[in-house]
């Protein structure tokens, strides 16, 4: 099909956008002679088909072996992937990608905008039963995503279509200005259609698999390794340096870091950091401890079913009374920063709201505190009792610990710890079964819409059951605001939304945090956490 | 002898397995938590297209109909967690590597422990006994996770003469930190048992009455004394064997070995149905195996069970 003519073409954008891409080495550098890293990849990838991906584990790998529309440059910053160059059309609500004309299959043949739109709408079918089937409808808003999804109409009718195998159209349900943003996402990737339907869900064992990325897998062993090879067909692979990586799915982060310090390992995976050993990591190996900021929250959400919970003045005396400091920096310890909105400052597109009572000493905030709990009629005769909830693991519980003391401070507050192991915990929380909980939210994208949807009404993992159409409204309204300023606006009227009705009380901002070895470089600082290989050289040592 | 084997391993065994299954098959799911519970919930749509391909919108006596099923035609099913494989692709995978540290850490615990502990009866009440005995209570109560990560620091991080981990097929540099491990605890317990049961097995009649006859005390010990006390290790040693050879979750996830422990904590984190039934009656079926083992043993060893 060919493009019609009369649709108006509202923004030639992009391309060649400024950022790191694959391994730039600067001149000079001596580099080792063997270019092999062993990284750590937290656990097991529950899979190798990037269109089933569940999370971390999985898209980190299939950012690897895969390369989608678009691609994180080394700063999170999104750049041309297989895409070399995109346009808005219709007011943004549709979009047209053009696709490089060098992208390779691993095995020769070329990557086309057909691969593409088989891959989203395999994505979307019921039948695929991925479980981020929801991501293209939901958070890119492609035209029936969500009914397909639904079950409503065929995954043929996704706003999907390959023009020819050099362009890709994408129609929207709505424009949505942030939608190239939403397209780096791990489980976006194109898929070998040949190969899928050669091999069905045998497709991902080595010597099968075929990849468009920087890496090609040459060898799996289930709960030890995996090793990826350089691909010779990216289209980029001059430029990269690695020739062998190694994942492995080291899920105790004490055996991990015993592996990194006898050499098994250049680098641990994401939150490989063991608290236990951070005091001897500080006196031993203080410069390979690598930390910046991460695009993630850890909060307190409170139940609006439980009593006396639906009460704001019991939810903001608890948050306030919260000292965020002392938790971020000397109780975790590892880069986190105290978080006063959900939203963390340094999500592309938000511009940080201080709240008034954010400017407080914590001194006025215990004050302002104890008067809402006394307000409220909590006395000592009728003290305030709770269950906070977290799931089972140490850091958690130094944190639960310290709140309650915290909470303690400002009146006659008796709070009962209840941990549970990590699917107990999810299905108490899902099924309203608590009081106040340990939440975590990390983006799925670089956009203030990824944390802030959370406490939309309408939203599956909202198990505070917060419920303001205000807040929904502005939601819905960012999403189709085009203008930057004005959506960035928008995000914070529903920062201070959040900053009255106090569903949550955040906590900190998550910090991205590995051990690295000084000789691996190349890496930036995505705020996202990923670190590719195809950027990464490893120094003369 | 046939008849017995028949008996053991056709008669009993089956029903028990059947028992063994449908317990397990509806325990498992009256576990809080689903196998597809996940941080960021899935819509209701996305869970039900899920569960669908699962068969877990059937009615749980159809799911479980289905699966004795499947298990007749030897199909453990599908993992819920590891989408790209099915169960017996994963145990099938993961038992060699479980299997071969479990059998290097038995064969050296057996001949271990029963040497310390026949050295220790020998030597009753004197030094020798007490710092074999004292270091085997050690054995008995040093759990391995201190055990594993000391060794690794040891002989990994400060010595540098083996891995702190990883597998590599099982190549002798990276089994014998994990054997170590492994083994340790079966040593001292089999050394305990050993040196209860002979110090008994040396006070009985007969063994006195070859005393009084002059044979020399080698003699007596190979001839007379050892099967005898033998008799409560070999008891032990049957489902010993299953344990140790269907992997240690310990051992295996601290030094990443790609086995069946490994398999079973995550199934059971994970809610991976398939794949916690399919090794309970894996390990089940091992256990009334070596259990039959054991008594056909008993009666080579000791004749007066043959009676």
């Amino acid at each position: 099909m060919r493009m019609p003519q009369r649709l108006a073409l509202i923004t030639a954008a992009v391309a060649c956008l400024p950022g790191v891409f694959a391994a730039e080495v600067p001149p000079g550098t001596q580099l080792h002679p063997v270019q092999e890293i062993v990284r750590g990849n937290g656990t097991e990838p529950a899979t190798l088909d990037p269109n089933k991906a569940e999370g971390r584990p999985e898209s980190s790998l299939a950012l690897e072996m895969f390369e989608g529309l678009v691609s994180p440059d080394i700063n999170g910053n999104v750049v041309p992937g297989v895409a070399e160059k995109w346009e808005s059309l219709e007011g943004g609500r549709a979009w047209r990608f053009t696709l490089r004309s060098n992208a390779r299959w691993s095995d020769g043949s070329p990557v086309t905008a057909h691969d593409f739109e088989y891959a989203f709408k395999r994505m979307v079918d019921p039948k695929t039963a991925s479980q981020y089937a929801w991501y293209l409808g939901k958070a890119s808003n492609v035209k029936n995503g969500t009914a397909i999804v639904e079950g409503k109409v065929p995954p043929s009718e996704l706003g999907v279509k390959a023009l020819d195998d050099r362009h890709l159209l994408i129609t929207l349900e709505q424009p949505v200005a942030y939608l190239v943003a939403t397209l780096a996402h791990g489980s976006l990737m194109p898929v070998p259609r040949k190969v899928i339907e050669k091999y069905g869900d045998r497709w991902t064992e080595p010597g099968k698999m075929v990849s468009n990325g920087a890496y090609k897998l040459a060898e799996r062993v289930v709960n030890e390794r995996i090793v990826m090879v350089r691909n010779p067909m990216y289209w980029n692979n001059a430029k990269t340096v690695i020739d062998k990586v190694t994942f492995l799915p080291i899920v105790n982060q004490s055996a991990e870091y015993q592996r990194y310090r006898a050499n098994g390992l250049d680098m641990t995976a994401d939150g490989g950091v063991p608290p236990e050993q951070l005091k001897q990591i500080r006196r031993e190996i203080p410069s390979e401890l690598v930390t910046w900021p991460q695009l993630g929250t850890y909060f307190y959400a409170f139940n609006f079913r439980k009593k006396p919970f639906d009460d704001v003045r019991v939810r903001k005396a608890l948050s306030l009374a919260l000292q965020r400091e002392v938790i971020a920096e000397k109780l975790v310890g590892t880069g986190e920063t105290p978080a006063y909105s959900l939203t963390p400052p340094n999500a592309a597109g938000y511009v940080p709201v201080v709240h008034e009572w954010q400017r407080w000493t914590q001194a006025q905030r215990e004050n302002e505190a104890r008067r809402l709990l006394a307000e409220a009629g909590f006395t000592k005769t009728r003290p305030l009792r709770f269950e906070l909830l977290y799931n089972t693991n140490e850091n958690h519980k130094k944190i639960a610990l310290a709140a309650a003391w915290m909470w303690r401070r400002i009146g006659p507050v008796e709070v009962v710890l209840v941990n549970q192991e990590w699917k107990s915990f999810l299905d108490s929380r899902a099924r309203g079964e608590f009081e106040v909980c340990r939440y975590s939210w990390v983006a799925d994208y670089n956009e203030p819409s990824t944390m802030l949807d959370l406490f939309h009404s309408k939203h599956g993992s909202n198990d505070s059951k917060y419920n303001n159409p205000r807040y929904d409204a502005i939601m819905e309204q960012a999403k189709v605001t085009s203008d930057a300023n004005d959506r960035a606006r928008l995000y914070q009227d529903a920062e201070r939304i959040l900053a009255q009705d106090f569903p949550l009380a955040n906590v900190y901002h998550y910090s991205v945090r590995r051990l690295i070895k000084p000789w691996v470089k190349g890496y930036g600082r995505d705020p996202e956490g990923r670190i590719l290989t195809r950027d990464l050289y490893i120094l003369a040592h | 002898m046939l008849k017995f084997i028949f008996r053991r391993l056709v008669l009993e065994a089956l029903p028990t397995l059947l028992v063994l299954v449908t317990v397990t098959f509806f325990l498992i799911r009256l576990a809080p938590g689903g196998p597809f519970s996940t941080e960021a919930a899935m819509p209701p749509e996305v869970m039900a297209a899920v569960a669908a391909k699962y068969r877990l919108d059937q009615p749980v006596w159809q799911q479980y109909l289905g699966y004795l099923a499947d298990l007749a035609r030897g199909d453990f099913g599908p993992s819920f967690k590891y989408k790209d494989f099915t169960v017996n692709d994963l145990v099938w995978a993961a038992a060699p590597a479980s299997f071969r540290l479990g059998l290097f850490a038995f064969v050296i615990a057996v001949i271990v422990g029963v040497a310390a502990g026949v050295t220790a009866a020998l030597r009753q009440n004197t030094w020798i006994d007490y710092s074999v005995m004292g270091v085997a209570m050690i054995g008995v109560v040093l759990p391995n996770f201190v055990l594993a990560p000391a060794l690794a620091l040891v002989f990994a991080i400060w010595l540098k003469w083996l891995p702190a981990g990883g597998w590599e097929g099982g190549k002798l540099m990276y089994v014998v930190l994990p054997v170590a491990v492994l083994c340790q605890h079966y040593i001292s317990v089999i050394a305990r048992i050993t040196r209860g049961s002979m110090i008994e097995v040396l006070g009985s009649p007969y063994i006195r009455t070859a005393r009084a006859k002059g044979l020399p005390t080698g003699y007596i010990l190979r001839r007379h004394a050892l099967k005898p006390a033998l008799l409560p290790v070999i008891s032990y040693l049957g489902p010993a064997f299953v344990g140790i050879i269907t992997g240690s979750v310990v051992v295996e996830s601290f030094f990443g070995i790609p086995g069946i422990g490994q398999l079973f904590v995550n199934g059971a984190l994970n809610r991976d149905y398939p794949m916690v039934l399919g090794l309970t009656i894996l390990i089940g079926a091992l256990t009334i195996f070596f259990n039959a083992v054991v008594d056909i043993l008993y009666g080579v060893i000791d004749p007066r069970i043959r009676l």
